[in-house]
């Protein structure tokens, strides 16, 4: 028990004298999934709307491969883009492993089912009288887009929260395809493992306590943006 | 309303009830039929050791050889870098440790974590690279020589390096070259050329392959990994790359007598055999050369 409480106090010591390359390494981890975030958003969005509110046979496959995709272990989405983009592999000549342009694009895949489905939940509870009404008023189909996803801010807002959770705390992908490689692809959760693996476990703990804070505040800020579109709604 | 709502909850918890009652009965069945079917008392004894000799795949014949000659043992080998493998001696999470940090180890014996510490094994380091040679280290001197050559090819944008960053056993083998060359410690930060994966041998292996650059290995990891990289050996030989593997008993440990039999078992004529025949079915070499006093 000792050693983990002197573990504790060598972590407090390491954030509050700088000697351990925290901002780096954080800058990183947002740099790149608040990228994944929003490219995954620029397809999930759309994507979950078409899903939600079309009806058609194609829609319900759409929704099985989307709660399916959910699913997906993240470790076999990074597999699946290592063995893509290695120099033995089809997009090899892109020379794209081990750079955060490959955590970035697997991050993305690891986030689009996730925003696409619960996007979809949101918009399918919007009431289509409401969407027929607006049609019959004369509003051109992105018009009446633009008005549904309004309507279901709130499950939105849970869209862009899933997307980011899912990823932030994702470790398997991440190393596969970034490499953890110091200054360039080492992320909160990659560094985690690196210094536990080194022994060092106070220097794991202090970026894990980073990592959770982390989480905390923006979950706060989204949940905050939640309940002012709630009550926006109910006003 | 209440009524309706009561109900469903009293439902909710005879179904929660029940479950739990289907999960231990299975549970008691599983443990039941186990230990019905195991004659003798296993101990469990925690081997520590490090990535790279996992990767070499040495565990997979060891471990069973052990449990053979000893089948009152059963031996979990955890595999990590060296650094967490001596932490685990020191917190006597491990039994008995085998890593190849001779400096480190005689450190962690004299500390008091160890009751001593035994030459086990040796295989040596190489120096893998793209095939073209870009920093020609085929043709140095001598090692000062090639890391040297490695710089300036670097600093010359012709040839990286791809280090372990772990202080892993192998990572100082590295950090001991640089300084053997007279040659500051190259850092990501400082050395464009200069990357840290901070991972085990396998996976700087790849790393070093993709970016075609140069990195240390030991000779088994890369004979084993080397069908699925793009690298060569490109200097090998040299007395400095002698890589020595120690095995420490762990002091007060909590399979103490289980620690002890392995290592007196790995240090055994059987034992010896068993490593220096490891590699040669596969390689038409053996991956390690017994050296045990």
């Amino acid at each position: 028990m000792e050693i983990y409480v002197n573990a504790f106090r060598e972590g407090v010591e390491l954030l509050r004298s700088g000697g351990l390359d925290v901002w780096t390494i954080v800058f990183t981890s947002l740099r790149v999934s608040i990228t994944a975030v929003v490219l995954s958003l620029g397809i999930g969005i759309p994507g979950g709307y078409l899903l939600g509110t079309r009806r058609s046979f194609g829609r319900h496959a759409g929704l099985v491969l989307a709660n399916a995709g959910m699913g997906l272990p993240p470790v076999v989405v990074g597999l699946a883009v290592a063995m893509t983009l290695s120099r033995r592999g089809p997009l090899g000549d892109l020379s794209l492993l081990y750079s955060q342009p490959a955590m970035i694009i697997a991050q993305v895949i690891i986030a689009i089912p996730v925003v696409a489905a619960v996007t979809a939940a949101a918009v399918s509870s919007v009431p289509r009288e409401l969407r027929l009404q607006a049609r019959s008023l004369g509003a051109s189909p992105m018009q009446e887009a633009w008005l549904t996803v309004r309507e279901s801010r709130m499950g939105l807002v849970a869209a862009v929260a899933g997307g980011f959770g899912a990823i932030i705390s994702e470790v398997g992908a991440v190393m596969m395809v970034g490499g953890n490689l110091a200054g360039e692809t080492r992320v909160m959760t990659t560094a985690i493992v690196q210094y536990t693996r080194m022994g060092r476990f106070g220097a794991a703990l202090a970026l894990g306590s980073v990592l959770l804070l982390l989480i905390i505040l923006v979950n706060v800020a989204l949940t905050g943006m939640q309940t002012s579109a709630e009550r926006w709604e109910r006003s | 309303m209440d009524g309706g709502t009561g109900t469903s909850t009293l439902r909710r918890l005879v179904v929660l009830v029940l479950a739990m009652l289907v999960a231990l009965t299975l549970v008691a069945c599983v443990t039941g039929t186990s230990s019905e079917e195991e004659p003798i008392e296993v101990t469990e004894v925690i081997l520590a050791s490090t990535t790279s000799t996992q990767d070499s795949g040495l565990f997979d014949v060891l471990e069973p050889a052990f449990e053979e000659a000893y089948p009152q043992y059963d031996i979990k080998i955890v595999a990590v870098g060296t650094g967490e493998a001596l932490a685990l001696g020191e917190n006597k999470d491990a039994d008995v440790l085998l890593v190849h940090a001779k400096a480190s180890e005689e450190e962690f014996v004299a500390g008091g974590f160890g009751i001593e510490r035994l030459d086990v094994m040796y295989n040596d380091f190489v120096i893998v690279g793209p095939a073209d040679d870009p920093a020609e280290i085929g043709d140095a001197a001598d090692l000062p020589a090639t890391m040297q050559a490695i710089a300036d090819a670097g600093a010359a944008g012709t040839a990286g390096w791809v280090s372990r960053g772990d202080d892993s056993g192998t990572h100082k083998k590295e950090l001991q070259l640089w300084e053997a060359a007279q040659i500051a410690e190259p850092t990501p930060a400082a050395n464009d050329w200069y990357e840290s994966s901070g991972q085990g041998m396998g996976e700087t292996l790849r790393i070093a392959s993709e970016q075609q650059a140069y990195t240390l290995s030991d000779r088994a990891t890369y004979l084993t990994q080397q069908d699925t990289l793009d690298l060569v050996i490109s200097r090998e030989g040299d007395v400095e790359l002698l890589n020595e593997y120690g095995v420490i008993v762990v002091t007060d440990a909590k399979s103490q007598e289980g620690g002890q039999a392995f290592a007196d078992w790995l240090l055994s004529e059987e034992g010896q055999q068993v490593v220096g025949e490891y590699g040669v079915d596969t390689f038409g070499e053996p991956l390690f050369t017994p050296n045990a006093k």
